[in-house]
């Protein structure tokens, strides 16, 4: 009878010391799920690819981060979750876009911009203009609501730049 | 940089609104930008904020060039002017001789972009000729 107590007791202990020994904190599995889930949640270290692995509590990520404040978001974020030992932060940081190509700015020679200015100012009596390396200079009197059709059109000529010394009426 | 800073808010408006082929280069104290605008609207929009920004465009540091695409040959296009008849000449330059007429709102056909500031147009009553473009919008 003792000794069937004893082994039925034998039985108990080996089911139950692997349970209560796992069971002293969260599986790798389940810490790996939310390492991936807290980052993801994250507007700032969720950007870019992501990749967690977990051993034994220590989370190692990976992947390729924005940039570096969102690379040190990644690891804060790993700290914080529970069963989280220790973080080995592998994510890499992407390269910067280049910037956009801008075109050189175009600036019509004196010849073709004085013709074109000759045109522009036409509907305009009362406004006079002399061009000289590009920039276009206005002089005389101008009413203010005709001010920006004659702008608009010089501005359409490539100029240096528009010097307006009008007098505005 | 600074330039990008004062005229942020047309940039801005320039880049939400669906310009184009938006440039905006800083050169020797004068913001260079260029695009092309899909509407007339968002070209007087953001010359309203141009003068917002510079009244009267008194700086001297801004090129807007943003103009409004879309007219194709064949394409139907709008007199703009203020209120007066839009002068059709027998070439491109305001010394030719004056070839024909189309009225304040009027509807014309582009045949043809002589340059960027001509346009051969056709009205529909048979005048034929280069009209300045900065008085034409494509409908």
């Amino acid at each position: 009878m003792k000794k069937q107590i004893l082994n039925r007791l034998l039985l108990l202990f080996t089911i139950l010391i692997p349970v209560m020994f796992t069971s002293c904190g969260p599986k790798d599995a389940d810490i790996k799920a939310n390492v991936e889930k807290a980052i993801q949640a994250d507007p700032m270290a969720s950007m870019g690819t992501l990749t967690v692995d977990v051993m034994n509590g220590v989370a190692t990520i990976g992947g390729e981060c924005k940039d570096g404040e969102c690379k040190a978001k990644r690891e804060e974020i790993a700290k914080g979750v529970k069963g989280v030992k220790s973080v080995v932060n592998n994510s890499t940081v992407m390269a910067p876009p280049p910037p956009p190509v801008q075109a050189p700015v175009t600036i019509s020679a004196d010849e073709p911009l004085s013709k074109n200015v000759t045109d522009a100012i036409k509907d305009h009596p009362g406004v006079e203009a002399s061009v000289k390396d590009g920039v276009v200079t206005l002089t005389g009197e101008i009413k203010r609501a005709d001010l920006p059709k004659l702008m608009q059109k010089l501005s359409a000529l490539k100029p240096k730049k528009i010097e307006n010394k009008l007098t505005i009426k | 940089m600074a330039l990008q800073d004062k005229y942020k808010e047309l940039l801005d408006a320039a880049s939400s609104s669906g310009v184009a082929n938006l440039q905006a280069r800083e050169q020797d104290g004068v913001l260079y930008v260029d695009g092309d605008a899909p509407s007339g609207a968002v070209k007087d929009q953001l010359w309203d904020i141009y003068g917002k920004i510079d009244p009267d465009f008194r700086a001297g540091d801004l090129i807007l060039n943003v103009n409004v695409t879309g007219a194709i040959d064949g394409g139907k296009l709008k007199v703009v002017t203020e209120s007066t008849n839009l002068n059709i000449r027998k070439g491109p330059g305001t010394d030719q001789p004056i070839a024909g007429k189309a009225a304040h709102d009027e509807i014309v056909t582009l045949v043809s972009k002589a340059n960027d500031q001509w346009w051969l147009i056709r009205t529909d009553g048979g005048a034929e000729g280069y009209a300045y473009a900065q008085y034409l919008q494509p409908v």
